[in-house]
């Protein structure tokens, strides 16, 4: 039976924030071909403030639903950006999911999965094969709910959710962009990853390791 | 290898710079208490006046809190380098200079800063602020004729922000401050295009590859590529392609007025500004088009970038009159 508490969360986080630091100068490079070149600092800043922002907290005396509001002020109050408001948003309606929970089993985890994909979708109002981070975070919180449904356990539920995710930001590169910055240059943004899809993975990659 | 910068740290670069700018404009600016990244006009917001809240990412000054005083903008939100800033300083800026006639908020038209700005405008209604938005959308370059609402808002932007300050500045009413707002967006094009690129000071490395004897058309404030990518031209041929697309889109008539924008996009010099802009100025007398105002500097940079836009506002006698305003920022005056 799992069981995550809120020490298990900001472990979490602060696994994130480690991957995105590591992988910094790869989606700021991603982000030079079709953005503004700034994406990998945006989420090391914003993961780097949320992991600031957790420390201080007495973990004993808060629930998951009092951490995730936490991290979703820091993320938005150091970031702005697009991937503010988006990470923010999927944090908040994760704090929602999981709302008068001291702890959280299975399927706590995946029913909080699905709200931060949900969240992320509705504050940036894009759609499948547009070519952002939702092609990665719908179909993985997709992934995971159909496993759990099935009768896997969390850690194979969102191993099914990572490569769901890895086979989304592979299929970005033959999408043509539709929304944010990138959608301005039309054709010729096919062919490369999205930025933000790629992060997205490294986010889901290191939930499932920390999880698991 | 790293590009050459004078700063202290990459990462503390948007805040050091602010102290320095306002230690340099006492007199205009100050910050809102407890929120050093909303600065805000010591003189003109006041009771009865809408107020007018711009603000973006930084790394294109002196757009935005350049254009922040008397006349023209009321306060400026700003963010990290390109990054829109999150709704928290947007919000003080609104409580701020809240006159009780209600709240513009402008800015250029960027995913990241229409949620950021649409939260803040959210929770400024929870504060009694009503906030109407005015997006800029001045690029030709980015998007289609038909898809105005999706092209981005670059150098433009002065001239949108200026009518709509000067708007409030006379006390109009919020009806007449939008219309007007809304109207010198419609009116006003940009055509920008990028020799060399610029580097954010977090990671001093160069955010685009372009060859050394290449020019790219259309290319965006934070980089993003253009339209098109050729050999570098000659000035009268660089500003005869960007005048013939936005030429083009205005639908000049013989008679008619304009305001021309020559505006660098940081490191190209004034020396070529000023080639281009009497380049705009032969192809304006050849169609029998006036120019009531010309300004030629930095106005919207792009960090050190190398390039320029051109910009044409289209005037009738209420935007020119806009443009006429008296105004008294830390970065710029008029009037």
């Amino acid at each position: 039976m799992t069981s995550i508490g809120t020490a298990d969360l900001k472990r979490m986080f602060d696994a994130i924030a480690v991957a995105i630091e590591a992988d910094k100068d790869r989606l700021c490079q991603l982000d030079g071909v079709i953005g503004d070149a700034d994406h990998g600092i945006a989420m090391a800043l914003g993961f780097g403030a949320v992991r600031d922002a957790l420390a201080p907290l007495d973990l004993a005396a808060i629930e998951p639903t009092a951490l995730l509001n936490t991290a979703a002020k820091s993320f938005l109050n150091a970031v702005g950006a697009s991937s503010g408001p988006l990470y923010a948003t999927a944090f908040m309606r994760g704090a929602v999911a999981v709302k008068g929970k001291a702890t959280l089993a299975g399927a706590d985890v995946i029913a909080l999965f699905q709200a931060m994909a949900q969240g992320i979708q509705d504050r940036g109002k894009a759609e499948i094969g547009e070519k952002t981070m939702v092609d990665v975070w719908l179909p993985a919180a997709q992934a995971a709910a159909a496993a759990h449904a099935s009768g896997k356990n969390l850690s194979e539920s969102l191993a099914a959710a990572l490569e769901a995710a890895e086979r989304g930001a592979e299929a970005t590169k033959d999408m043509v962009a539709a929304k944010g910055r990138s959608s301005r240059l039309g054709e010729r943004s096919l062919g490369h990853m999205d930025p933000g899809a790629a992060s997205a993975v490294t986010v889901i990659s290191a939930m499932r390791k920390s999880l698991s | 290898m790293q590009t050459k910068k004078i700063i202290n740290d990459g990462n503390r670069s948007v805040d050091e710079m602010l102290e320095g700018i306002l230690a340099a404009h006492p007199r205009h600016l100050k910050s809102a208490a407890g929120s050093p990244r909303s600065i805000i006009a010591r003189d003109g917001p006041r009771q009865g006046k809408v107020g007018l809240v711009i603000g973006g990412g930084s790394g294109h000054e002196p757009t935005f809190l350049g254009f922040v005083g008397k006349g023209l903008a009321d306060a400026a939100a700003i963010g990290n380098v390109f990054a829109s800033p999150p709704p928290d300083p947007i919000l003080e800026c609104a409580k701020a200079v809240s006159g009780g006639a209600g709240v513009l908020f402008m800015y250029g038209n960027y995913a990241g800063d229409v949620m950021n700005f649409d939260m803040a405008a959210e929770m400024a209604a929870m504060e009694d602020i009503e906030v109407r938005t005015v997006l800029s959308t001045d690029d030709v370059a980015s998007a289609p004729r038909d898809q105005r609402q999706k092209r981005r808002g670059v150098a433009g932007n002065f001239f949108i922000f200026k009518a709509a300050g000067a708007a409030c500045d006379r006390m109009l009413s919020f009806d007449e401050c939008e219309r007007i707002a809304r109207k010198a967006n419609d009116h006003t094009f940009t055509m920008g295009v990028a020799l060399s690129p610029c580097s954010l000071p977090q990671t001093r490395r160069p955010n685009f590859e372009i060859g050394p004897d290449e020019m790219e058309i259309g290319m965006g404030i934070h980089g993003e590529p253009g339209i098109a990518r050729g050999k570098l031209k000659s000035a009268d041929e660089i500003t005869d392609e960007m005048l013939d697309k936005i030429l083009d889109e205005m639908a000049l008539a013989r008679g008619d007025k304009v305001a021309v924008l020559v505006n660098s996009l940081g490191s190209t010099p004034l020396m070529e500004l000023y080639i281009m802009n009497r380049r705009v100025k032969q192809r304006l007398d050849d169609i029998g088009v006036a120019v009531h105002a010309t300004w030629v500097g930095n106005y919207c940079t792009s960090l050190e970038m190398a390039g320029a836009s051109v910009t044409l506002m289209h005037l009738d006698a209420e935007l020119q009159m806009m443009l006429d305003h008296p105004c008294d920022c830390a970065m710029f005056r008029a009037g």
